[in-house]
């Protein structure tokens, strides 16, 4: 039995109908084809598949679908504006803050988050706010010189 | 990896979700989904109705109330963790959300939750324990109130009925005499307490008025260490005094045992864990 939901995702309305144990993650990359969102682990630990929900972090395969119902959804895709890279974007660029790229968009989300929080975090509070963010490549160090770099040159 | 079928109700109110409860058998609350869609996902668990009640907005959020602070079931750790009437008036409830898992799990777990699921290495329900906590539940024959120590029943077991919803979580407000401190040794990759302590301390000049101290972690439910504290209790609460107390007094009766802590450790750990928290929430009382 389908259930209908209503979700924003970056910036555009979707109407559809979605079986009630669809993950939002699915929902995402299945039906509107939006494969930025990535699935590590799948057991919530990772933080590949974060997106924001109404501008908070979530790990996207730890959610319903219909549990999105109403809520405006951003994925890595939605963060560029007018062909312009967002500071988080540009400064993972400059900084060599991702290797393979898997964990860069769970990462990066989740970095949005924590600037609109806290514009100035410390790199203790930049590592504390990434705990969810596991990356098998970078060895952190230079995703850590990434959030900074974002958040001096006033990225949220 | 996805969750088998369940049917699918959606709850406008308190009254819905229970009547929804009622009415289907084998059905489950759905709050932020942390707990118990991974389980689905494995198929631990496969209900067969899903209740989700994350749209009943009186659930959620934190008010004073009668001589303490009312927190909404649905209320999440994020919001516990910032709130400020609680970093003012009942820190140890904040302080231990801030630690809960990772940012993404604080955005969307919540204080109903963590304690309706009831597994033993959630940081709530020990600081419920020690701070005297009450419980709030509505069910077909109307409301009720539980102490938090009567709540945990068993491993993932609570006093909730399978057609009660968990409304509200009441806590104290901590005494201006007092201090409170909760520190876990935890998992490393997701942050869940091999071994918590909570610790409530109310001084009396140099005397200890009353002293409150619970693990998570180390049992299958919460254990509140009522012996230790009463120890305690018209002691200078010295650091000797704390060690005497917790030798003679910390009596804990089958740990838990599993590939990351055995039971004899977790008992190890709760004795340093359960001192460090008592000194430290003594001296927070004195400054
Ligand atoms: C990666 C990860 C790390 C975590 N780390 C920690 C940690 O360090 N410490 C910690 O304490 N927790 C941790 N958690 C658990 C997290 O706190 C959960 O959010 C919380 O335990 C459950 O809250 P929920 O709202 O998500 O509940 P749900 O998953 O929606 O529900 C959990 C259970 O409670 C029942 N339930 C929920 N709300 C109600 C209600 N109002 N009335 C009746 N029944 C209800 C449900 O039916 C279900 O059985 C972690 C979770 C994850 C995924
Ligand atoms: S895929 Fe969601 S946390 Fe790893
Ligand atoms: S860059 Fe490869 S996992 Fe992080």
């Amino acid at each position: 039995m389908g259930q209908q939901v209503r979700i924003e995702v970056n910036g555009t309305t979707h109407e559809r109908e979605v079986d009630p144990r669809t993950l939002l993650v699915h929902f995402l990359r299945e039906d509107l084809a939006l494969t930025g969102t990535n699935v590590g682990c799948e057991t919530s630990l990772c933080g590949a598949c974060t997106v924001l929900i109404d501008g908070e972090a979530v790990k996207s395969c730890t959610q319903l679908a219909v549990q999105a119902d109403g809520t405006s959804v951003t994925t890595i895709e939605g963060l560029a504006q007018d062909g312009e890279l967002h500071p988080l974007q540009t400064a993972f660029h400059e900084e060599h803050g991702l290797q393979c790229g898997f964990c860069t968009p769970g990462m990066i989300l989740t970095a949005v988050d924590l600037l609109n929080d806290n514009p100035t975090p410390s790199a203790d509070e930049i590592r504390q706010g990434l705990k969810g963010n596991i990356c098998r490549c970078t060895g952190y160090h230079n995703i850590i010189k990434a959030v900074q770099r974002a958040a001096e040159g006033g990225a949220s | 990896m996805f969750p088998a079928n369940f049917e699918y109700f959606r709850a406008a109110s308190v009254e819905e979700a229970v009547a929804l409860l009622h009415r289907h058998k084998d059905a489950k609350v759905l709050a932020g989904g942390h707990s118990l869609l991974p389980i689905m996902k494995l198929r631990l668990a496969e209900p067969a109705a899903l209740i989700d009640i994350g749209h009943i907005h009186i659930l959620k959020g934190i008010s004073h109330h009668r001589n303490g602070i009312r927190i909404g079931a649905l209320t999440t750790h994020a919001t516990i963790a910032r709130s400020e009437v609680l970093q003012r008036e009942c820190s140890l409830l904040s302080d231990a959300a801030a630690h809960i898992g990772d940012p993404q799990v604080r955005n969307k777990g919540t204080i109903g939750g963590n304690i309706a699921h009831a597994d033993p290495a959630s940081d709530l329900p020990a600081v419920l324990l020690a701070l005297g906590a009450r419980i709030q539940m509505a069910g077909p024959a109307g409301d009720r109130t539980v102490a938090a120590s009567d709540f945990f029943t068993d491993l993932l077991e609570t006093e909730l009925r399978e057609d009660e919803v968990l409304t509200a979580v009441d806590v104290p407000a901590i005494a201006e005499s007092a201090g409170a401190s909760y520190l876990k040794f935890e998992h490393p990759a997701s942050g869940y307490a091999i071994c918590g302590a909570a610790a409530v301390v109310d001084m009396d000049g140099g005397s200890c008025r009353s002293a409150s101290l619970a693990f998570n972690g180390v049992t299958a439910i919460p254990h509140h260490a009522v012996a230790v504290g009463d120890a305690l209790a018209g002691s200078d609460i010295s650091d000797e005094a704390i060690a005497a107390a917790i030798e003679a007094n910390l009596r804990i009766e089958e740990p838990l045992g599993d590939i990351q802590a055995s039971g004899e450790y977790r008992v190890e750990l709760a004795k340093v864990y359960g001192r460090r928290a008592l000194q430290q929430a003594r001296d927070r009382a004195r400054s």
